[in-house]
């Protein structure tokens, strides 16, 4: 993009560069891990190209700066984010500005280019995309069946339990049938007593979560009538002798001005994060890294959160997950797979992201000519599809049943006497609807709302609301009437229609409400074993696991709606079966937009797109980059 | 595998890549040693992909100085124009490259190097071609075919919006996992000599990519006039459309395979077009990539893309088959 000339462009990432990012981010070095990506990236786009305008900004797009007057200022959005709800933010506020968005996405060998047009294209958020996975408690809590259950027990429950915030609610402790495992027990447990032995304290939680936990989860007959039982496990049959002090193991750790430096791998001798470790030396790593934390690290404890960088933490969520693993009958994994499940991460590479980047330039470049028949949404396949590994398809409409770009309004089914309009906020409002500072009414009764400036008995009365159950609320919410939400930054308007249910599948509808019209693809799971692209676990590691994760990382790859294998000429209708958006077809008439390979069977005589510095054009044009992946 | 396992630096930075394709696979990539002939805007990209990755050794060479069209779509040409004395165009782009990852033996060498000896290139895993003549491609794929280990051989061109890739790896043995399984698979290649000049265009499928023929009609037309590659313009044109007739006549093919407007966006500029060059820098470094790890389906045996229709194609083109 930089080889055009007269092009001015502003850089919004919030990001600083790491290490991991230096195999593909070309423009960065080593001696840059810890800058700002924007500043960064904008210096070495200037040595090879002085003569452009570049501004970066270290700021998060969705800080509200970039309004939509900020983003009216461009000719086009190049977004190369790692998160959906930037994303989605992203999407809302070119549709307000309307300003045409040109949106990208890869993970491994996989990746796309999409455009999208106010109007004339689908918008982002016109399929819907997959939300990061999340699992029900049960599941997590007391009948695990996949490594990632592990993972998820081990890093937000135990992980956070022992090492992170205790003021906060945990699962922790199986729900058993006797109700004497209370609460209060459960503190006591995992709290180190004053000078216990460190190693005896860490085998007590060790027995108390492996063994303990498991035999109460047992005693729960109903449970197990359909599943395997899971095993206990104790410490004094995982790792018989206690350890002798490893001689100098605080000293093989390095200094302690250095708290990342330590590592309870390197203190046990064991070298290779690729290697799947026994039982016993995952209870070894288990037990290593719980002394570590505490003799090395102990001033963190209680503020601690996980995080993929950490490597000590890393290597107590492999062993604990490992050991509640080997408990259950569920494989092993290496250090190496399991810090991908937990930190989300995402495999890449340089190439993908190249071709990926040549392709957002193509685009970019037609819609700054304004050559609208020619955009293209185009997809990067990992195994040629006819022929094609690189398969471009026109845009489709907007789709009707859109909420964001075609104002549908939506259904929600909730029990408007139990669920509080605190739930509502959260799960709907904020996870669902990707609202982030938003407004609620009820017809012209203001039930909540977010803002730096508002008066204190108005921010009390919101507090307020918030704990009241739906049909208590002073402007009483239930069935059959409606609920309009709004996010002034985005400027989008949402119009809830409210239907009372009052039960819901615990396992299904975990939520405890269901959003209608705001379709969700069925599981992810299927989809990803089309696209397992190497033998080392990274079916599981491109992923995103819990709800909580701020870098859930997703390519956009839209596995179902991709590659319509029928050519369609202008005046039939779509059969596309393979695809989940509904209003795609315009049956003839003079509508743009078709599913529709192009075809090449007509000897095409268009004129080329013009690829010089438009001669006639003597405005600046302005492109900004939201880039937060790839470069 | 050999015992020697990543350093703890390499296994840091090429975190995210093992993930794709395994320790194994990069393994072999840091002990691969790759040569590269002519460098164009594609190869450019291509050489930053390949490092990146962390081959083990890249060998440039292009004796050429620098020029206007070189530095609108090679990157790695430092834009001060005080550091190009002296240097060949392979040993500013190796000292711009090195830094990309320091863990690479990035070097620049001089010399014809189609004259060079079998010694000379069986020293390499990997050679890849481009700017040169279709009389150097044909001989330098030669020499890799000749040799006793097995050198991969590709050639990248393109042509302001357009480009081509062309993989010959000989009788190649890989890996392929389907299902958790892994499955070995063999393929035969046929050298560019086979198919760009033996295989009649008439028996190859009526789908095939316009582009491939609009191709070799310039190779064709650059050879008989003895001009340097890319050599070509505009005002070439009619003697190109010209020779298109002849072509298609002599092969039986319909003129209409090979579209006048084509051929026209193909010669209308001798720059490349950077974001062309970075797709196929990066399907030919995913391809590269491919051959040295011996993991996935290799390319057999073009790729064609072209922005106008945005397609990227694979073609499969075989004198033997055809």
């Amino acid at each position: 993009m930089a080889s055009q000339q007269q092009l001015s462009a502003v850089k919004i990432d919030m990001d600083t560069i790491e290490v991991s990012n230096l195999n593909r981010q070309f423009l960065f070095r080593r001696s840059h891990v810890g800058l700002s990506k924007a500043k960064v990236a904008r210096d070495a786009v200037l040595r090879f190209r002085p003569n452009i305008n570049i501004t970066p900004y270290h700021a998060n797009v969705k800080d509200p700066d970039f309004n939509v007057d900020f983003f009216k200022k461009f000719n086009v959005v190049l977004n190369g984010l790692d998160n959906l709800d930037a994303r989605r933010h992203v999407n809302r506020l070119c549709l307000a500005a309307d300003v045409p968005l040109v949106e990208s996405g890869t993970t491994g060998f996989l990746g796309q280019v999409t455009v999208h047009l106010k109007g004339k294209t689908e918008c982002y958020e016109c399929q819907p995309k997959p939300a990061p996975k999340t699992y029900p408690v049960c599941t997590i809590t007391s009948t695990p069946s996949k490594f990632v259950h592990c993972i998820v027990w081990a890093k937000d429950l135990l992980f956070a339990k022992l090492f992170g915030d205790t003021t906060q609610d945990n699962d922790l402790n199986v729900r058993s049938s006797d109700a004497a495992g209370s609460s209060e027990n459960s503190k006591d447990v995992f709290e180190r007593r004053k000078d216990e032995d460190i190693e005896d304290y860490g085998r007590r939680i060790f027995d108390h979560v492996f063994g303990y936990n498991i035999e109460m989860a047992l005693s729960n007959e109903d449970t197990w009538k359909n599943r395997n039982r899971p095993r206990p496990i104790y410490s004094k049959d995982a790792l018989p002798e206690k350890s002798i002090k490893q001689n100098g193991s605080v000293e093989k750790n390095g200094s302690t001005d250095d708290p990342s430096s330590v590592s309870a791998m390197a203190s046990l001798g064991m070298r290779s994060p690729q290697d799947v470790w026994s039982l016993m030396e995952n209870s070894k790593v288990f037990l290593e890294a719980l002394k570590l934390f505490f003799t090395t690290r102990e001033k963190e404890i209680g503020s601690l959160s996980f995080d993929k960088d950490d490597q000590l933490a890393v290597e107590f969520v492999t062993a604990a997950a490992n050991i509640r693993a080997s408990s259950f009958g569920i494989p092993l994994h290496s250090l190496f797979e399991a810090k991908g499940i937990a930190g989300n991460i995402v495999h890449a590479v340089a190439t993908t992201n190249a071709v990926i980047a040549g392709l957002i330039v193509i685009e970019a470049i037609k819609v700054l000519q304004n050559d609208t028949k020619n955009y293209r949404m185009t997809y990067c396949l990992e195994y040629p599809t006819k022929n094609m590994l690189l398969m471009p398809v026109e845009p489709f409409e907007p789709n009707k049943s859109c909420y964001v770009c075609s104002e549908t309004p939506l259904s929600l089914e909730i029990n408007t006497y139990q669920s509080k309009l605190r739930d509502f906020v959260e799960k709907i409002v904020k996870a669902k609807l990707g609202m982030h500072s938003p407004i609620i009414m009820h017809g012209s009764a203001l039930l909540y709302e977010v803002g730096d400036d508002l008066e204190e008995d108005m921010v009390a009365n919101y507090a307020a609301n918030l704990e009241k159950v739906l049909s208590e609320l002073p402007s009483p919410v239930t069935g059959g009437t409606m609920l309009t939400v709004e996010d002034m930054q985005q400027e989008l308007v949402c119009n809830v229609n409210i239907k009372h249910r009052e039960e819901f599948d615990e396992e299904k509808e975990p939520d405890g409400m269901v959003l209608v019209g705001w379709s969700q693809p069925s599981s992810t799971e299927k989809k990803e074993e089309n696209h397992r692209v190497s033998d080392v676990g990274t079916s599981n590691s491109s992923r995103p696991i819990a709800e909580l994760n701020e870098d859930a990382e997703i390519s956009t790859m839209e596995e179902t709606d991709v590659v319509p294998t029928k050519k369609r000429k202008l005046s039939t209708a779509s059969k596309n079966a393979t695809s989940p958006s509904s209003s795609k077809v315009p049956a003839d008439t003079d509508n743009h937009g078709k599913v529709e390979e192009i075809d090449d069977d007509d000897d095409d005589d268009d004129v080329v797109v013009m690829l010089d510095g438009n001669p006639d054009n003597t405005k600046t044009r302005r492109v900004v980059t939201s880039k937060n992946l790839c470069v | 595998m050999e015992g020697e396992e990543l350093t703890e630096q390499e296994t840091a930075l090429y975190d995210r890549q093992i993930r794709v394709w395994g320790a194994d696979a990069q393994r072999r990539l840091t002990r691969a040693a790759i040569l590269v002939y002519g460098i164009n805007g594609a190869v450019a990209e291509f050489c930053k992909n390949i490092v990146l990755a962390g081959v083990g050794s890249l060998t440039l060479v292009d004796d050429r100085g620098v020029t206007e069209e070189a530095l609108s779509a090679n990157f790695l040409i430092p834009p001060d124009e005080t550091l190009y004395e002296g240097k060949s165009l392979a040993e500013l782009c190796s000292d711009s490259l090195k830094d990309f990852n320091p863990m690479v033996r990035v070097s620049a060498e001089r010399g014809d190097i189609s004259g060079f000896s079998g010694d000379f290139y069986s020293k390499f895993d990997v050679v890849v071609v481009s700017c040169c003549t279709l009389t150097t491609k044909k001989l330098i794929n030669d020499k890799c075919r000749r040799l006793s280990k097995r050198v991969a051989f590709y050639s990248a061109d393109c042509r302001y919006s357009s480009g081509e890739i062309f993989v010959d790896l000989h009788s190649y043995k890989y890996t392929k996992n389907k299902l958790d399984e892994a499955i070995e698979c063999e393929l035969q290649y046929p050298s560019f000599e086979q198919e760009a000049t033996a295989v009649s265009w008439s028996k190859l499928p009526r789908k095939m990519s316009k582009l491939y023929f609009a191709m070799r009609v310039i190779e064709k037309f650059e050879e008989k006039e003895g001009r340097s590659p890319g050599g070509v313009s505009i005002t070439d044109l009619p003697a190109v459309l010209k020779l298109k007739n002849e072509l298609c006549e002599a092969q039986s093919l319909k003129e209409s395979q090979i579209p006048d407007a084509l051929l026209e966006r193909l010669v209308s500029s001798q720059i490349e077009f950077p974001p062309v060059c970075a797709i196929l820098g990066g399907v030919l470094g995913q391809e590269v990539i491919k051959a040295i790890s011996g993991k996935g389906d290799p390319l057999k045996n073009f790729f064609l893309f072209d922005a106008f229709d945005g397609k990227g194609v694979i073609e499969d083109i075989s004198s033997r088959d055809a």
